[in-house]
């Protein structure tokens, strides 16, 4: 899913240091599962805000709430009776949700609670990691179902580079070198030979590099 | 005159230790501060970030988890959850400018009467020395959970 | 005799069949014409071809392609390295042709190290094509006259491709696979990572030989002089796919302090030497990384010197 993490108290309070009374929108989606956005954020974040603006003396009403999710108009509908009750909304859902809540409610101002990170998985109770570059053209059925595009640092086809070291990349300890799994995964399924064809270079277009990027299903798609 | 500060404390208690070491503590007789308002749990993993930053912004002073020794959870490990939650908002309190001294935790089995009063005496003195709340809100307002035992 | 692909010096000494000797220069951190030249002059007639850096380890310094083509100017040959992590496909060619029309005729193809290394950290990673595809490219623009694309180019540049080898990153065993394909890629020389484990490396191109290898590309072994002891455990340590044997430090620790980099120099003529006859081997990359001036030494105590003339 997608993946996020909060952003430090101090930007949001500056975020909203000229409000007396906001709303806070969680979202039951993505960020529900990685425990940054969801209902017990929320509220953790309205506590927090509230406990900071009183310690200084200027005081905040923060209302809390959460759609089951801020990619879908509908859902972002369910707030219109009360959005424009506020100074300001804090989202915490990722940055398609502040997105979709200002074309909604253009006369609202909403903020972002969280950076938008990577598609990822839990490796760990509490450990996310990315996965997926979204690159729109999916090669790891050529590499036994290990990304090179998304896990390499340098995103090499014809790794690895030979800057690894204990199967760990160059760049940090904690990060292993994907070419390393792949040719030892090669070498344990007797196919290296697999990995002796060059692999020709990307085709780039398909990801974030060519544009914009839209997805349609023609049968799904009202027309007239 | 001004009356000297007396500090409001919640304390979050284990059924099966950190309140039995309370209830023992009376029955012993030991004397510890009435600042301290005690709330019982089944466990203290069943307290959560938002009940200790809660007790904050209702206006405590100062808040403490007490829980089983560590590997002698009841519950198994909701000590250490309990534990890790405290130091998250240990660490949120520093962010926004307020003593993470404020909060702490405790382990204790249910036969350490007098280290439960230990503890709620020493706790009481720290937040004495450090103030009151600097919430607006008056300390003294704060609502007790639950009567003493 | 074929006809050269580049017409470059470094080609023609191995071609003619020649044992082969390359130097390094890493372009100053400023627009230092008179540093760069000072240093790249040391190497004048002393090697064959003049590696110059690309941003190496990704710390800004006057651009690869201005350096090489200064070095023309001056009348040194250039090995022009191109890194991955700066410029996507169109850069590249673009680079390439520019190269080409001011006089270079080498070319080395690198991945290049991860921006964090260096002093640009916050910079976007291009990585839009890897060496392997790098090297093909390279190879398509020269002999069958074409752009990436496909479409012709006018007067197509005529480089000889060159390549970087790591006889010990990890994985091991897919090392000499990997060197396979950089000359299935297109690869006419390699260039290996510097070498202190005589014993691996012997293994390496041993494979290298069954393989049929070295038969389709020139090899030239990495080497690099210890300074002290401190280098030595540095590189040993610090330094991934790099094998600095045990008994290397202690023969370096068992001199005099003051005597180290000599000791260091003899190691590295012993090298050189058992190079010169170990089959597969086509000469010798020698990087005395800050050490330029020492060269002209080493080349003439390895019996190097004169460097051969060939038309």
């Amino acid at each position: 899913m997608i993946v996020a993490d909060r952003k430090s108290i101090h930007e949001i309070l500056d975020m909203v240091k000229d409000c007396s009374n906001i709303l806070v929108v969680g979202c039951k989606g993505c960020v529900t599962v990685c425990n940054v956005g969801g209902l017990k954020e929320v509220q953790i974040l309205a506590a927090t805000l509230k406990i900071a603006r009183k310690k200084e003396g200027r005081p905040l009403h923060v209302d809390e709430t959460l759609l089951e999710r801020q990619c879908d108009p509908e859902y972002i509908a369910m707030i219109q009776d009360r959005v424009n009750d506020y100074d300001a909304v804090i989202s915490m859902a990722c940055g398609v949700g502040p997105q979709f809540l200002s074309e909604a409610y253009p006369d609202q101002r909403f903020y972002p609670a969280v950076n938008t990170t990577f598609f990822g998985g839990a490796v760990a109770h509490g450990i996310w990691e990315e996965r997926c570059a979204g690159c729109g053209t999916c090669i790891i059925h050529h590499f036994d179902g290990l990304c090179p595009i998304a896990r390499c640092s340098k995103s090499l086809m014809n790794g690895p580079c030979g800057g690894s070291d204990h199967g760990k990349c160059e760049i940090a300890k904690n990060v292993d070198c994907i070419w390393d799994k792949i040719v030892r995964k090669k070498m344990e399924l007797g196919r290296l030979n697999d990995l002796l064809q060059v692999f020709p270079a990307k085709n780039w277009q398909t990801a974030r590099d060519g544009g914009l990027r839209r997805s349609r299903r023609e049968e799904l798609i009202q027309h007239g | 005159m001004t009356e000297p500060f007396e500090p409001t404390l919640i304390a979050f208690c284990c059924k099966y230790c950190a309140y039995a070491a309370a209830d023992l503590a009376g029955s012993m007789r030991l004397n510890y501060p009435s600042n301290v308002k005690i709330t019982q749990v089944p466990c203290t993993g069943r307290v959560d970030i938002i009940h200790l930053l809660k007790a904050f912004e209702d206006g405590a002073d100062g808040v403490y988890v007490a829980g089983c020794m560590e590997g002698d959870c009841h519950f198994v490990s909701g000590n250490l959850k309990a534990k890790k939650r405290v130091a998250y908002v240990q660490k949120t309190l520093e962010e926004i400018g307020i003593e993470p001294d404020r909060i702490d935790m405790f382990n204790l089995s249910s036969a350490m009467g007098p280290r439960f009063a230990e503890i709620a005496i020493q706790m009481t003195e720290r937040i004495r020395k450090l103030g009151p709340t600097p919430l607006a809100s008056s300390s003294q307002t704060c609502p007790t959970q639950e009567g003493m035992p | 005799m074929d006809d050269l692909k580049s017409g470059s010096n470094l080609e023609k000494v191995l071609k003619a069949g020649h044992f082969a000797l390359t130097g390094e220069c890493g372009p100053p951190k400023g627009a230092n014409v008179e540093h760069l030249r000072e240093k790249f002059l040391h190497l004048k007639g002393v090697v064959d071809a003049v590696n110059v850096t690309d941003n190496q380890t990704a710390v800004v310094r006057l651009s690869s392609w201005a350096a090489s083509a200064i070095m023309v100017q001056e009348g040194v040959e250039p090995n022009f390295q191109m890194v991955c992590r700066d410029r996507n496909r169109l850069a590249m060619q673009s680079d390439i042709l520019g190269v080409y029309a001011m006089g270079v005729r080498n070319m080395l193809c690198l991945s290049g190290d991860h921006q964090k290394f260096g002093n640009h950290p916050q910079a976007k990673n291009v990585y839009d094509i890897d060496s392997m595809q790098l090297i093909s490219l390279a190879k398509t623009m020269r002999d069958e006259g074409k752009f990436f694309n496909g479409e012709p180019i006018d007067v197509p540049p005529k480089l000889f491709i060159g390549a970087a080898s790591n006889p010990f990153a990890e994985p091991y065993e897919f090392r000499v696979y990997r060197l396979a394909k950089k000359i299935a890629a297109g690869a006419d020389f390699i260039q290996t990572q510097c070498i202190y484990n005589m014993e691996r490396f012997r293994e390496f191109i041993r494979q290298a030989n069954d393989m049929g290898l070295t038969e389709k590309c020139y090899i030239l072994a990495g080497v690099t002089p210890m300074k002290s002891v401190g280098m030595a455990n540095y590189m040993a340590k610090q330094v991934p796919g790099m094998d600095v044997p045990e008994s290397l430090i202690k023969r370096l620790k068992g001199v005099e302090k003051t005597k180290v980099a000599e000791e260091g120099i003899r190691f590295c003529l012993e090298q050189i030497e058992e190079f010169k006859t170990m089959k597969g081997v086509a000469g010798v990359h020698l990087m005395a990384i800050e050490w330029e001036h020492r060269v002209p030494e080493i080349a003439e105590r390895a019996g190097l010197l004169p460097r051969p003339v060939v038309n």
